[in-house]
């Protein structure tokens, strides 16, 4: 059975000053589950998101066959006409509707325009019965856990009569017990013919369920693994995830590491909405002048958690934990005292929470610290420009005029802003998250050296990143997170991208010999 | 040096207002055969708005922060009440009613602030809440009836004028002093941030642009001041207005708490990270918000003489019809002073202009609603145009 029912071949996508995918080819085999993995920003989401019509047809090049037939989506329901269904991350169900209302959304049961409901509900009890799921049609949305909604989403696919599922993450957020009944579900398909593909950071999942496996890297497929006659181990797929060209990436730099300058102890924070969830727990961190800590983990481990929780307890709630500045206790409760006590927070997503998009640059980068540049309350404005500019000269802000709006842009340029602010308010302990996220290399290497010059001004760096190389590149000292918890801690110069990613995916603690 | 085209494209929306300004006064210059300019409409014109102008400040710095406040109109009502009670039932003296009056309606504010900023409830649903409450507080206080009339030294808080230090019949010629002052002081400040701009090396507009810009200006306020001198002189209010839309001005163009506004306006969530206290700030607005309406409930009440239980009603729609058709976002972020001001006298002029033509009040109102709409649709086709 080798009659393949998707094949894409030489994708291609751009992105802004980004090559997001690089003449990718991937083919699926009819009732097979396929795996696909790789690092964050490796191009698994941007090739789901070609395929399903999410980019439309034209914004990449390549070609795309479906059952055969050469597809040229326009949109996500053009695709889904045809059996392809994507279930994301986030799964889009309308909390406050019905199960039923839900499955059937914009696929209504419908006689010009009025609902069968007697239909829709006896539709939907069957459906939920293929999937395992034991609820009442009625029931709201909202009033079920994570593991259902999941089911109530491949449901919704079934509805649609799926040939080829694609799930992206799918046990994320569910637990053990939630996860396996997933996968189970995935076999049962399988035996029905519907093929999935399976994009999962859970080798071991991957390990149990997939029949082969499809290597991402940089935008581009490194290999597919057999696995239905070998056995394929979770080093071999980390190998091929992360081997890759590291020299002349990141700029030298002259290491002088002095005291430990700041410091968080038993450091817990729960989650704001469901209080009775642990987001950091019991977390230990310190960086010393003049180092660069690396914070490593998947999305969702709890680092942005971690260092929000720091910056003046911008996240979380029942916030407990000491921190410790050159030795002393500092209250950093909240963002003022923080910034005060000379600590800096450079978010990952800039235009959500970095920058004012509607406003000019030089009101972005004093926005932190308007106090430099007023006398009582009242701005200089001639003194705004003049810091303004030294600004955009120091660290080679590409902008017409330090009074374009932040908005028109390029995100390397964009994050040189979100620098400049938080360089302006002069902290001592920057902590820098995904600092490097949707930019170019060019811009990368620029970043990089910023880092350099701060760390060798002997200001204390934390920088949060989810890609292995840059923390390996950039860092002094790595800390390993996983579900709220330090897994892990060690010298760059004894860490591999191997050692790093097992702390990441290892279900158990590592024991070190 | 920047072209005038480009400067005019920069600036599209304020010249735009101003020119549809000027055209509307031509147009019932022409159609109400000259009244519309005569001295005492135009002192008249003043004296309507100027609670209008009043209360835009205050609702432009909200709509900046990116809320609304419904509950102005009755505000003012209340405050007229509290005032024609304790005046005129109870024999307080005016000057200590009106210092009460502001604290009142500071309290209403930040009774207002609290909910939103800190109970995080839309400030649609809180003020529309305050609406009802205020409203109906004063026609309880009034017992359903006018109160009046308010001694002599309440009443000139908006139909008093200012004094003639001359004795010329006929003409007030203080004014004609204090417009040539103005003048000066205007041509004076424009000149020194030209200045400031060029030593600083920035784009200047070309000279001769800069002298028609200022003649322009010398012109209109010698002639406002001309025309007010040919009848009564400059009203109090207009002077109680002047320090208010300077002091205003400032503030948002200026002042670390106005680029907080913008900011928080702009994105709450990037103000916050970068330690603007936004709760307190969003709290601190609607105060502001509350002493100003107070003030315009004042001067409404000191005009009518009289305190009414209707004072005030619909008011809150042409406060905030004039922030934006002067150019303010829904959204926030986005709002000038002079916007809202030039939004006011477009809206004072057709009230006026329509009035004395005799338009009925309904078609006042269906004209009025066409001026915001396309006001605001020539914003969002010229942002479509820009992007």
């Amino acid at each position: 059975m080798s009659d393949v029912i998707l094949e894409m071949r030489n994708i291609t996508k751009l992105f802004p000053g980004v090559k997001a995918l690089d003449n990718v080819s991937f083919s699926v085999r009819q009732g097979e589950i396929h795996a696909l993995v790789g690092e964050n920003g490796a191009g698994k989401s941007t090739l789901m998101k070609v395929l399903s019509g999410v980019y439309p047809y034209g914004t990449y090049d390549g070609e795309i066959y479906f059952q055969g037939k050469e597809c040229r989506f326009k949109d996500i329901t053009e695709s889904e006409k045809v059996g392809l269904v994507i279930i994301h991350q986030e799964l889009a169900l309308i909390p406050f509707l019905s199960v039923a209302e839900n499955l059937f959304l914009g696929n209504e049961r419908a006689k010009n325009g009025i609902i069968d409901w007697n239909e829709s509900i006896s539709k939907t009890a069957e459906l939920l019965e293929r999937v395992g799921l034991h609820e009442s049609p009625n029931t709201l949305i909202t009033n079920m856990g994570v593991g259902k909604q999941q089911l109530v989403e491949i449901a919704k696919a079934l509805a649609k009569e799926v040939k080829l599922l694609i799930l992206d993450e799918p046990t994320a957020s569910l637990n053990e017990n939630d996860s396996e009944k997933l996968l189970e579900l995935l076999l049962q398909f399988k035996e029905h013919g519907i093929s999935s593909i399976l994009i999962s950071h859970k080798l071991s999942e991957v390990n149990k369920v997939a029949d082969s496996i499809t290597i991402l890297r940089d935008g581009a497929t490194i290999e597919t693994l057999d696995c239905r006659n070998d056995h394929i181990t979770e080093d071999r797929i980390i190998r091929g995830m992360v081997g890759r060209d590291m020299t002349h990436r990141f700029p030298p730099r002259e290491k002088n590491i002095g005291e430990v300058i700041f410091e968080v102890r038993d450091w817990n924070v729960y989650h704001p909405i469901h209080e009775d969830r642990k987001v950091s727990n019991n977390v230990n961190l310190s960086v010393r002048k003049g180092e660069v800590v690396g914070l490593s983990g998947l999305m969702g481990s709890g680092r942005t958690e971690l260092a929000m929780s720091i910056f003046g307890h911008a996240y979380g709630t029942r916030i407990s934990g000491k921190a410790y500045k050159n030795g002393n206790e500092v209250d950093i409760s909240t963002i003022d005292k923080a910034i005060e006590a000379g600590i800096a927070y450079a978010t990952e997503d800039r235009k959500v929470y970095g920058l004012v998009l509607i406003q000019e640059v030089k009101n972005n980068i004093t926005l932190a610290n308007l106090e430099e540049i007023s006398t009582r309350q009242v701005i200089n404005e001639p003194q705004e420009m003049r810091v303004t500019s030294e600004y955009r000269d120091k660290l080679n802000i590409k902008c017409s005029s330090i009074q374009q709006l932040a908005l028109n842009l390029s995100g390397g340029n964009q994050q040189k802003v979100v620098l400049s602010k938080w360089l302006f308010a002069g902290p001592d302990i920057l902590i820098l998250d995904e600092p490097t996220r949707g930019i170019d290399v060019g811009a990368k290497y620029e970043i990089y050296t910023i880092i350099n010059r701060l760390a060798s001004e002997g200001k204390g760096i934390v920088v949060i990143s989810s890609e292995l190389p840059e923390i390996l590149g950039v860092c002094d000292r790595i800390y390993v997170m996983r579900e709220g918890k330090i897994v892990g801690e060690m010298p760059a110069s004894e860490a591999s991208q191997e050692k790093v990613m097992k702390y990441i995916m290892t279900q158990q603690e590592v024991v070190e010999q | 040096m920047k072209t005038l085209s480009t400067l005019f494209k920069n600036n599209v929306r304020e010249y735009g207002m101003l020119i549809a300004l000027i055209a509307v006064m031509v147009f019932f210059q022409v159609q109400t055969k000259g009244v519309l300019m005569k001295p005492v409409n135009i002192t008249n014109l003043v004296l309507q708005n100027s609670y209008v102008i009043t209360m835009a400040l205050g609702m432009l710095l909200i709509i900046i922060t990116g809320w609304i406040d419904l509950s102005v109109g009755s505000v003012v009502a209340v405050i007229g009440a509290l005032a024609g009670v304790l005046i005129v039932r109870y024999d307080f003296n005016w000057v200590l009613v009106v210092a009460i009056s502001l604290l009142l309606g500071a309290a209403i504010g930040a009774f207002h602030g609290y909910f939103v900023a800190y109970l995080k409830i839309p400030s649609f649903i809180v003020t529309l809440a305050g609406m009802l409450i205020f409203r109906g507080l004063t026609i309880a206080l009034l017992r359903g009836e006018s109160v009046g009339p308010f001694p002599r030294g309440f009443q000139n808080i908006s139909s008093g004028f200012i004094p003639d230090f001359f004795q010329y019949e006929g003409f007030h010629v203080t004014t004609i002093l204090i417009g040539v002052v103005l003048s000066i002081l205007l041509i004076w400040l424009d000149l020194r941030t030209r200045k400031n701009q060029q030593k600083y090396g920035f784009d200047v507009t070309p000279f001769y642009f800069f002298v028609v810009k200022n003649i322009a200006i010398t012109t209109a306020v010698m002639g406002l001041c001309y025309l007010m001198a040919s009848y009564k002189g400059i009203p109090t209010v207009l002077v109680l207005l002047f320090v208010l839309i300077t002091f205003y001005a400032f503030i948002t163009s200026s002042s670390v708490i106005g680029r907080r506004i913008y900011a928080m306006g702009g994105n709450e969530k990037a103000a916050r990270l970068s330690g603007v206290n936004t709760p307190r700030l969003l709290f601190y607005t609607f105060i502001n918000m509350g002493v100003l309406a107070s003030l315009a409930g004042l001067i409404v009440a000191a005009r009518l003489n009289s305190a009414t239980p209707n004072a005030g009603d619909g008011m809150e729609l042409d406060v905030i019809a004039a922030c934006f058709i002067g150019g303010a976002s829904p959204s926030g972020g986005v709002g000038k002073v002079i916007g809202a001001l030039v939004g006011a006298f477009l809206i004072g002029v057709l009230n006026n202009g329509m009035s004395i033509m005799g338009v009925g009040i309904d078609w006042q109102k269906v004209v009025k609603g066409i001026v915001l709409l396309l006001a605001v649709l020539f914003d969002v086709y010229n942002k479509n145009k820009s992007a």
